[in-house]
């Protein structure tokens, strides 16, 4: 793990996030979609999130930022930079020191030119200065500037996806926070996106990249945490999930790396419980090839061979 | 283009088929022809209605004595009110006037009213604020128009005497003497009549619309971006808002007209909805045949500038030419189709 | 893409706090039903006699004896209104029925047969919709000569649009769900599939909107009987007082006005607020939040 010399740009403890969701009748309940999740970015370097859809990714960006529904309710500890993040310092932060890049140009405003958008309301800086700001931001993602003057309709997947990384870049951000910025998009787009991030991380900037697509997660990041129905199960250095992914330490990591199209695409039976139905113990044991009765018990997160894992067999 | 011109095609033929209803319905009632042209106790000489009766194509078959009509119609001759003993087409002219002065104050305080009134409450959701404004609409969009314009003239012209009972101007007056100051003085009441029947449905609707935009992906960027609430609204709301209501406010064009009639009913106002009541009740067919048409004339305008606007704002139909293509954002996929009439769920009383 | 999982957790809002939303619909369909029940069987009740004339008793504000007062002839405004609302929801009644169907026959026929049909039956609703209703409502009724039969018609025949409009949009959309074609794929005949998938899918949405439909057909009856072109002066029918209290009001008899529309306002109300809830019930995401 390399850059301890700063404090980590982002901690995340135990985080949980759940719902407050009304049954039938006056029946209201608690719906947690993310458990006990921990996770550190350094300055300078790429976290990766995978994990299929349902696991709780986008939630955890959302959390990030403080923009979670009004019926959520999150536990555990926020940092940035040291500092606390509550929804305070959330509300300072973002647009700021944290920028979010969104899916497509869906979360752009329809009816305002991109140029406009790109600009963003930056509180920081003068007016001048923005505007030269936003000049360079342009020229480097190769945004023309005619370009400014479409409305979102009117971009090209590739172009789209310059200008929301534009628009976070506006700011001189410590923490980008990057939910699904791939699909729909040709490979060769997806490794240019992916080339971009590495680029913010080598500038200094710590990078939490969520995607469901490891293999380019696997091209950029330093380390990857994987997510199953809410619960991170294993968080590895890259390079562990090179090959077949026999130096992953957790069944479920390997299992998704041997879904994958060139590694033999053979998926598991079965599919992610419902976070409504969970079963207790290991979230991931009604489809473990190992799984005992002890899986039905408290399975903590613990470090192993330089990783950390929540698994009672994996060595 | 093409779309709007296809729209006008096909709403200048409903035009043509609205005219040919009206006529059907207007010539079926059971009173004598001649007298309906004439009237019932008029004194006219028997070489005046041989007259009055070419000119109706009486006493020939319906079809001849349509296009008898149309043709007349179509060069600008309506006929003769009986009622008023002047062209339809002047009466019309005239009367529409003062309707008009009527119907654009409703319209525009309506309009503006209820988009204040909508922002309001989609941005305090949930708020007494907010039931208070859906609660108050609600109330509005139930209240026969006619009852709410006694119920300003009992308290604003009869107990408080602010304003005059009725009319449009100060009785025995000379037209040429009235004030511009008289004239709003006689406007206020009808128009706030006319306003309350209107506010409900543009307030619900714009608060209906603000938080599907606000719930949308794309203001969860613009708060993921660090815009504050109001900011959001008045960055990317106002806008996406502003194009849907104004169309919805056209697209009331049909009960705006439905509304004057009561209106001007209550408040003895010259304008074209009295002219319809007195026309109807003292069987004057010209004058209804004529008013019935340019009603639909009307409606047809509202909706055509409701067509446009959305057509010529949005770039998204700039671009693709059809407004379906992409349902992504909300506003589009809960978006009003391009047909020729608007769906608006309103009352017109 | 996460968003099938989010959206389990984020699609659904809060709902209020002691109510929700089932009890809210349940109520309002109560009172509303009630209400018609009520004014119905007092319209039947209320004889003649209990509104008569009594000079004695001209324009007496409202007190214990005429709790909405009396009119210039002395007669009680109480039941002068119920009996008068009575009558608007008979003719409400009648009207959503005869409108109901028409828009029933013309959106499955449209919807089933498709072609000429459909475009038919949607020439027919823009040219319906393209007067204004008003209007059209006044030339019905001089048709047919004015007075009861006129109104009658006017409202039965101009209500069927949008609910024509609304059968059709639903019958489609039922038609090519893939549950429907499996089962003509599987063999099973236009009725059977007509009987267990169209008729339970469209019938409540049908239902609804006749719902929706009363309160309109009350409020356009009253405000054509109110022009002069609907029910005749000697019937009590809430546009008749009204029209009549607009000679008064001017002295200062405000009961006059007051009570009988706010009779009509509550009818109104009654029935948008459950038919309203209705639709929510049946389509959450339809609607104002």
């Amino acid at each position: 793990m390399e850059g301890q010399k700063n404090k980590p740009v982002l901690e995340v403890e135990d985080l949980c996030i759940s719902f407050e969701m009304y049954g039938k009748g006056l029946e209201k309940y608690r719906l947690e979609m993310v458990h006990h999740l921990s996770l550190t970015v350094n300055p300078g370097e790429i976290v990766a999130v995978v994990g299929a859809s349902g696991s709780g990714k986008s939630l955890l960006a959302h959390a990030i930022l403080g923009i979670l529904p009004g019926n959520a309710k999150v536990e555990g500890r926020l940092a940035f930079c040291g500092q606390c993040l509550d929804s305070a310092a959330q509300q300072k932060l973002r647009g700021r020191d944290i920028a979010f890049i969104p899916q497509s140009v869906e979360y752009l405003d329809p009816l305002m030119k991109v140029g406009k958008q790109v600009l963003g309301t930056g509180a920081r800086r003068e007016k001048k200065q923005r505007m030269a700001r936003w000049k360079q931001v342009f020229a480097r993602y190769r945004l023309e500037e005619s370009v400014a003057g479409l409305y979102p309709c009117q971009l090209s997947g590739g172009m789209a996806r310059r200008v929301l990384i534009a628009g976070a870049v506006m700011e001189p951000v410590k923490l980008v926070v990057a939910d699904e910025p791939t699909p729909g998009l040709s490979e060769t787009l997806a490794k240019e996106t992916m080339e971009n991030f590495r680029e913010l991380a080598a500038e200094g900037c710590g990078v939490l990249l969520i995607t469901h697509d490891i293999d380019l997660a696997f091209q950029v990041a330093a380390r990857i945490a994987v997510l199953y129905a809410g619960s991170v199960m294993e968080i590895a250095p890259a390079d562990d999930f090179s090959g077949d992914g026999s130096a992953l330490r957790h069944p479920y990591s390997k299992a998704f790396l041997q879904a994958l199209p060139q590694n033999g695409f053979c998926p598991i039976a079965g599919s992610q419980p419902y976070a409504g139905n969970l079963p207790p113990g290991c979230l991931f044991a009604g489809r473990c090839p190992k799984r005992t009765d002890a899986c039905a018990g408290k399975v903590e997160m613990r470090t192993l061979r330089g990783g950390e894992v929540r698994c009672i067999y994996a060595e | 283009m093409k779309r709007l011109l296809l729209l006008i095609v096909r709403m200048v033929t409903l035009l043509i088929a609205i005219s040919i209803v009206s006529f059907l319905l207007v010539t079926k009632a059971p009173i004598d022809p001649l007298t309906a042209y004439i009237g019932a106790n008029s004194t006219i000489s028997e070489e005046a209605k041989e007259e009055i009766s070419e000119y109706w194509g009486l006493g020939q078959p319906p079809l001849e004595r349509f296009l008898a009509w149309a043709g007349n119609t179509l060069r600008g001759d309506f006929g003769e009110s009986i009622v008023y003993r002047q062209p339809v087409l002047q009466v019309i002219q005239e009367r529409f006037q003062y309707s008009l002065a009527l119907m654009l104050a409703a319209w525009i305080s309506s309009g503006l009213f209820g988009f204040l009134l909508g922002i309001a409450a989609a941005a305090f959701q949930g708020s007494i604020l907010d039931k208070a404004i859906k609660t108050i609409c609600l109330v509005f969009q139930s209240s026969p128009t006619f009852w709410v314009g006694l119920l300003a003239l009992s308290v604003f012209a009869v107990n408080l005497g602010w304003f005059p009972i009725g009319l449009a101007a100060p009785m025995g007056k000379l037209a040429s003497e009235v004030t511009l100051g008289e004239r709003i003085h006689h406007l206020i009441l009808p128009s706030m009549t006319l306003g309350i029947l209107g506010v409900g449905k543009i307030t619900l609707y714009t608060r209906q619309k603000l938080l599907e935009i606000l719930n949308s992906e794309f203001m969860l960027y613009a708060k993921a971006r660090g815009e504050g609430k109001w900011q959001m609204i008045r960055r990317h709301g106002l806008k996406n808002i502003a194009i849907p209501a104004v169309t919805v406010q056209f697209a009331s064009f049909s009960e705006l007209f439905g509304g004057i009639a009561l209106a001007e009913s209550v408040f003895s106002y010259p304008g074209i909805g009295s002219a319809v009541t007195a026309a109807g009740l003292g069987g004057d067919v010209p004058l209804l045949l004529g008013i019935a048409v340019f009603s639909a004339a009307f409606v047809f305008i509202g909706n055509l500038a409701a067509n446009i606007l959305y057509g010529v704002i949005d770039p998204r139909i700039r671009e693709n030419g059809s407004f379906h293509k992409k349902s992504n954002t909300p506003q589009q996929a809960t978006g009003h189709g391009l047909d020729c009439s608007f769906r608006s769920k309103g009352r017109d009383i | 893409m996460d968003k099938a999982g989010d959206g389990m957790a984020t699609g659904k809002k809060k709902m209020g706090g002691f109510w929700n939303r089932r009890q809210k619909t349940l109520c309002s369909i109560g009172f509303a039903a009630a209400y018609l029940l009520l004014a119905l069987l007092a319209g039947l009740l209320v004889s003649p006699e209990s509104y008569g004339v009594d000079y004695g008793a001209k324009f007496l504000a409202p007190c214990f004896a005429h709790p909405f007062g009396t009119d210039e002839m002395g007669r009680d405004m109480f039941f002068r209104s119920v009996k008068g609302l009575s009558n608007s929801i008979g003719i409400g009644v009648l009207a959503s029925a005869a409108s109901s169907v028409i828009a029933l026959a013309f959106g499955v026929t449209a919807a089933v047969k498709g072609g000429i049909a459909d475009r038919f039956v949607n020439w027919c609703v823009d040219l319906c919709m393209g007067i204004p209703h008003l209007i059209l409502l006044v030339l019905i009724s001089f048709m047919m000569g004015r007075g009861q039969k006129g109104v009658m018609a006017a409202v039965a025949l101009t209500h069927w649009p949008e609910l024509t409009r609304l059968v059709r949009a639903e019958v489609l959309q039922i038609r090519s769900a893939q549950y429907v074609q499996a089962s003509y794929r599987m063999g099973k005949t236009r009725m059977w599939a007509a009987w267990h998938h169209m008729v339970p899918q469209v019938l409540p949405v049908y239902l609804i909107g006749v719902v929706l439909l009363f309160p309109h057909a009350i409020m356009h009856e009253a405000a054509v009987t109110f022009l002069g072109f609907g029910f005749p002066p000697e019937v009590p029918a809430i546009g008749v007082i009204l029209s009549e209290s607009m000679k008064h009001i001017a002295a200062g008899n405000w009961w006059l006005a007051v009570f009988p529309g706010l009779l009509l306002l509550l009818a109104v109300m009654l029935f948008d607020v459950a038919g309203e809830n209705l639709k929510r019930l049946w389509n959450p995401n339809s609607g104002n939040e």
